[in-house]
């Protein structure tokens, strides 16, 4: 495909269908909420590493303490975002974007 | 045999076997898309464990592990932001640039803008991005070598700078994408092998008992608790709250740096499809993730069996702390012999990450120079594909040879601020003008331009009036603690790290230069939002 006139009405086209305005709406639906929780949980974390001090020195079992559990924690929600989003994408997302691309003939 | 005939037999080999990789790539090196992309051919897990391999650099591996070491908890906080700022590479960028760019981050920026001024702008912020990265890593392998080997003259400083500085040249000319690739994910292997190893044996010797670790750590730095706790690098009391705001600009610049690193976006386009770059980046997130916390046991069993005291007096910065604890943890176990041989092959493994990441940069800085600033500014499209792979090899020796040179200059001066003021500028510059090109429909040239020259901008001009460069006093020793002497003092901005203003600004710029300019480029918008979102019209990978 080119990115010649005739080729930019294609993408008009079908920016105008109903399969991918659900296809936005379901990306953007599911991954700016996210994005602000997971930045909004990291600022959180480290806003009490400078300012939270006496909290995050809380000794909860033997020399662990919370300053170390927050930031395993952090690790711990990284990891299961990355995979829900790829569940995600390729059980809702894909599938319309392949269907997409199916009907223009590509 | 000493460690350091091991240490250079051992790098010798890592050299010879990247450089057969290297050009067995150049063998299949045909087009541009071969040079630039790699044939936007590998495996997901292959683009992962090169992601790993791009951008675990040598202040992570050696820097992370010598603050913690140092420093303790405080180390911990960069392992975080290096991490959980995968996610906005995973959420926002990665799929939507495969499907949309083809080489460069400029690609992505220039799609439906006037593309003169938006490849310049986007140009510029490249190389600089990339230069600072690459000073940084410069000047680390010439300090490495000083402590690893003993060897600490100028001279011996200076040919390791020319020996990485021509390596890199070398893997970039003759491999280009395919052959950098390769040596990012053979450096991956041998440092996620290394660091596991050094992990394993340390926890081994504490029974697995992490409580045990920690608590041996907190008693030989010498600091008791407080090693286990936030403050003792970053935002400490006596800083006030000045030092606090540093460490939430510090955090946001990590948080929202990556997925504006050149080196690290044109990763994206050596896979098939956006499904592809995806799931590697879902790799590069579990290898990363992991390093990290390795890291985290590095930093504290160096504490705990080496001691903090003599980290420091090895090097004020901590950073053989790994080095160091890889040759007393093979020694408590193997005896001496295994202490050697621990240590030579920490050693080597710390130079194959340099040499990896150096590669990286070498190849987006090129890239850049060839297909933005040469192809499409100054030639405006009309050249060949041959033409344009020729300029990027001419530009790879150009970059490499002025790091060489400035890395050899700035060998004396304390240059560990730059890999943060990249991820700054990155932050600052890129990234707004990436997030806007894909999101804004309204976004246009003007918008680009004034995001990318305002982040970057005020992200260099603040740093240059912060305590970094002037004012920020003397050591112990009488040492200027700022990159200039101590008699001078020119500063004006309290923190160190400009991402708390820098980043906003550089969104505000974005902004404004958008609504004051009357250019309207939504028609194109809907080309951009169809490609990036379904793939449609994506570059394919090159069948071989």
């Amino acid at each position: 495909m080119s990115t010649a006139p005739e080729g930019l009405s294609v993408y008009e086209e079908v920016r105008s269908t109903p399969d991918f305005v659900e296809l936005r709406h379901k990306f953007r639906s599911f991954v700016f909420p996210l994005t602000v929780a997971f930045l909004a949980w990291y600022l959180l974390y480290v806003v009490m590493s400078g300012f939270a001090r006496d909290f995050m020195a809380i000794q909860l079992l033997g020399n662990i303490n919370v300053a170390l559990v927050f930031g395993l924690l952090q690790f711990v929600s990284t990891f299961a975002i990355a995979y829900f989003y790829a569940r995600y994408a390729g059980a809702k997302l894909d599938p319309i974007a392949a269907k997409i691309r199916e009907e223009v003939g590509e | 045999m000493s460690h350091q005939t091991l240490a250079i037999l051992l790098f010798l080999l890592f050299v010879g076997a990247t450089l057969v990789l290297t050009i067995r790539a150049s063998r299949q090196t045909k087009d541009a898309a071969d040079f630039y992309a790699g044939g936007r051919s590998f495996s997901a897990a292959q683009n992962g464990l090169a992601i790993g391999g791009d951008y675990m650099s040598a202040a992570s591996f050696l820097g992370i592990a010598g603050i913690i070491a140092l420093s303790g908890y405080d180390g911990f906080l960069y392992s975080i932001g290096f991490l959980v700022a995968w996610l906005v590479a995973l959420l926002l960028v990665a799929e939507l640039m495969r499907n949309s760019g083809k080489y460069t981050m400029a690609d992505v920026l220039a799609f439906r803008m006037r593309p003169t001024p938006v490849r310049t702008a986007a140009g510029v912020s490249t190389i600089v991005v990339s230069i600072f990265y690459l000073l940084a890593q410069m000047v680390g392998a010439g300090a490495l070598v000083a402590l690893l080997f003993g060897l600490t003259s100028e001279a011996a400083k200076a040919l390791t700078i020319v020996g990485v500085g021509i390596l890199m040249i070398v893997y970039v000319v003759v491999g280009g994408m395919k052959g950098t690739t390769w040596v990012q994910i053979v450096k991956a292997v041998l440092l996620m092998g290394g660091a596991t190893l050094i992990t394993l044996l340390v926890l081994g010797k504490y029974g697995f008992n992490v409580s045990n670790l920690l608590g041996d750590a907190a008693a030989q730095s010498g600091k008791g608790d407080a090693f286990l706790e936030p403050g003792l690098k970053y935002g400490t009391d006596a800083q006030g709250v000045a030092g606090k705001l540093d460490l939430i600009s510090l955090g946001l610049a990590l948080v929202l740096g990556t997925a504006g690193l050149p080196h690290i976006l044109i990763r994206f386009y050596t896979v098939p499809t956006a499904r592809d770059a995806r799931k590697s980046v879902l790799w590069g997130i579990g290898i990363i993730g992991v390093f990290y916390l390795l890291t985290l046991i590095l930093g504290f069993g160096a504490a705990a069996l080496v001691g903090s005291k003599k980290i420091a007096e090895s090097n004020a910065a901590g950073n053989t702390a790994a080095p160091l604890l890889a040759e007393r943890i093979g020694e408590i176990i193997f005896g001496s012999v295994g202490g050697t041989i621990l240590l030579a092959f920490i050693a080597a493994v710390a130079f194959a990450t340099i040499l990896a990441v150096v590669a990286g940069l070498t190849l987006a800085s090129s890239s850049s120079v060839a297909h933005d600033l040469y192809a499409h500014v100054i030639r405006k499209g009309d050249v060949t594909e041959r033409e344009e792979v020729r300029v990027a090899k001419i530009s790879a020796f150009v970059i490499g040879a002025v790091a060489i040179v400035l890395g050899i200059f700035a060998q004396r001066l304390n240059v560990a601020f730059l890999v943060a003021l990249a991820f700054a500028v990155a932050a600052s510059g890129n990234l707004p003008a990436i997030i806007y090109s894909l999101f804004w429909k309204r976004f246009n040239t003007a918008g680009a331009v004034a995001a990318i020259y305002g982040g970057l901008g005020s992200a260099v001009l603040l740093v240059f009036f912060s305590p970094v460069v002037s004012g920020k006093g003397v050591d112990a020793s009488g040492k200027s603690l700022s990159l200039f002497p101590a008699s001078v003092d020119f500063s004006w901005f309290p923190l160190e790290n400009p991402g708390l203003v820098s980043i906003p600004l550089g969104f505000l710029f974005g902004y404004l230069g958008t609504i004051l300019s009357k250019e309207h480029r939504e028609s194109k918008y809907a080309e951009m939002e169809v490609r990036s979102l379904t793939g449609l019209g994506a570059e394919k990978a090159t069948p071989h």
